[in-house]
């Protein structure tokens, strides 16, 4: 399938998460609501070219994140992401 | 209001339109001659004999074509402009497929029935006012520019709403389900506009 | 390390080199630039004039230095949008916006072991290349060893620094596949990266790896995969998936 090629990966986004986290997220373990999958968020599969970024477990494929960047802000939905393990530092 | 930086001799992919064309193009689009594939998801992938659409919801009763029998409907060629909320507008897209009307004259519609959520294979769903698709403003496309719609453009078969934005025109889709109040669908219940009239640049509710 | 928040940042292109027919290396001085670790990318942001937008990541191709200079090594897709800019239209003195550095997951520091095996595909040998160069400044470094994918001898990427960083003798191993066309007398690898390639990459360094994988989506999961099929922890195996290559 052509456009499966163009899937990425959550590090091609992992500026705008930064951005509006504050943290990096990539690093971050997550738990995926619908499968249970543990893992960083960075082998979540971005799909980054339509209206909003959408990101997806990539073991069951089902939305784990999606955001909506409108002019007033950013919208997420983070339902898909059962837990998120963020370590302290330092 | 700060200076925005400027990438030198940077142009983007806006294609310039001719003055015939230029009337055609919404408010802040941009003319492209490519088709992008933009996606929320993989490409589902459904085997033709069992592939179906459903019409359901407020209605006397459900019914629901096969592709056999989906093909067999009444079809015709569609030339359309279309305009996609990131901003790309490609013009005089041909189609070929069967008109909303004409499956929905396969049901009875209950009165109360205001507003369609259409329904893809892979999830995604997106909603719109029924008079939004009656009167031949929408159809459901098998054929792009005279073969088989491709997977990545939405086949086997698609929703196509030329008049709104194109994230309205639901890829993949396996039926319409008829309702009396209106559900916001996959990226309407989450900013953008319930309507999305590219004329009126309802890209964002609020808008 | 405290890091100042992520913001863009006006960049100044200092040098231009060209790398294949395709490939250029850019080498960025960025303002308050702090450091990086090996794996990182910035991303990239183009403005026209009417308000059109386009963003980019690119991985750091530079090991961390002291100056302030971020080198971007970028191959240049015909139907992009922002690879063609960087190819054909930026000249030393232009300014670029950049942000970063971003990522935490793929990176790799010397103080994370080894040994390393490296995976690339095609452009994505840029963050690997930024991981040896950082592992060459080491004292008795890890050994590591690159397997790497390009169509052609000419499309591969960095190839004489990566010759001479293997003659150094310290550890580091270059399996290069090309898969679509070989020079005469061609003795290596001439397909995609499959189970038995791996295994032999495996075989001269051990069995658990730490495991850097970066190109196309198809190449990181197959890659990923057949490690996995080897017995290989996927917890010590990261990936990061490239737009496809021309």
């Amino acid at each position: 399938m052509i456009d499966e090629r163009l899937v990425l990966d959550a590090n091609a986004v992992a500026g705008d998460l930064e951005e509006l986290f504050g943290i990096d997220l990539t690093a971050v373990i997550h738990r995926c609501a619908h499968c249970g999958n543990l893992g960083p968020m960075a082998t979540l599969l971005a799909y980054v070219h339509g209206p909003g970024t959408v990101l997806r477990c990539s073991v069951c494929t089902d939305v784990v994140v999606r955001y909506v960047r409108t002019p007033w802000g950013t919208r997420l939905d983070v339902r898909g992401a059962a837990e998120l393990r963020i370590e302290l530092l330092g | 209001m700060t200076d925005r930086f400027v990438s030198r001799g940077f142009v983007g992919r806006r294609r310039d339109a001719d003055a015939n064309r230029a009337g055609r193009i919404p408010p802040g689009q941009y003319l492209t001659d490519g088709f992008p594939v933009l996606s929320a998801g993989p490409t589902p992938q459904i085997p033709l004999d069992q592939w179906e659409f459903t019409i359901e919801g407020l209605v006397r009763a459900p019914v629901r074509w096969s592709w056999e029998q989906f093909l067999a409907l009444p079809a015709r060629d569609w030339t359309v402009d279309i305009s996609c909320v990131t901003k790309w507008t490609k013009l005089d897209t041909r189609w070929h497929g069967v008109s909303v009307d004409d499956l929905l004259a396969a049901v009875e519609l209950d009165p109360r029935a205001q507003f369609v959520t259409a329904s893809s294979y892979g999830g995604y769903t997106t909603n719109l006012p029924l008079t939004d698709v009656l009167n031949n403003q929408a159809f459901v496309a098998y054929q792009y520019d005279g073969a088989p719609l491709e997977p990545a453009h939405g086949g086997p078969a698609r929703l196509v709403v030329p008049q709104l934005y194109f994230w309205k025109s639901a890829k993949w889709v396996r039926g319409l389900r008829l309702i009396e109040h209106d559900v916001p669908g996959f990226w309407e219940s989450l900013g953008y506009h319930n309507r999305g009239d590219p004329w009126r640049e309802e890209r964002y509710s609020g808008d | 390390m405290p890091s100042q928040p992520l913001g863009w940042r006006i960049a100044t292109v200092a040098e231009i080199r060209d790398e294949t027919s395709d490939v250029k290396s850019f080498s960025l001085l960025v303002p308050q630039w702090q450091t990086h670790r090996p794996g990182q990318h910035v991303d990239v942001r183009l403005t026209a004039a009417y308000g059109y937008q386009a963003q980019r990541s690119y991985s750091i191709a530079s090991a961390p230095g002291p100056d302030g200079r971020v080198d971007l090594t970028v191959e240049r897709i015909a139907e992009g949008e922002v690879s063609p800019y960087f190819h054909d239209v930026l000249v030393t003195g232009d300014e670029v916006e950049v942000r970063g550095p971003i990522g935490g997951y793929f990176v790799w520091e010397p103080s994370f072991g080894g040994p390393l095996l490296l995976i690339a595909g095609g452009s994505g040998v840029v963050p690997l290349m930024a991981i040896l160069r950082e592992r060459a400044g080491v004292d008795a470094p890890v050994s590591a060893t690159l397997v790497y994918s390009s169509r052609t001898w000419d499309d591969v990427i960095y190839r004489d620094e990566l010759e001479q960083l293997a003659a150094n003798e310290d550890g580091l191993r270059v399996l290069h596949t090309l898969t679509r066309a070989q020079p005469p007398g061609w003795t290596g690898f001439a397909r995609r990266i499959d189970r038995p390639m791996l295994e032999q990459a495996l075989g001269g360094i051990g069995p658990q790896p730490l495991s850097y994988i970066c190109g196309p989506t198809l190449l990181v999961e197959a890659a990923a995969n057949g490690l996995v099929e080897l017995g290989v922890d996927p917890g010590r195996i990261r990936t990061e998936r490239f737009g496809p290559t021309s």
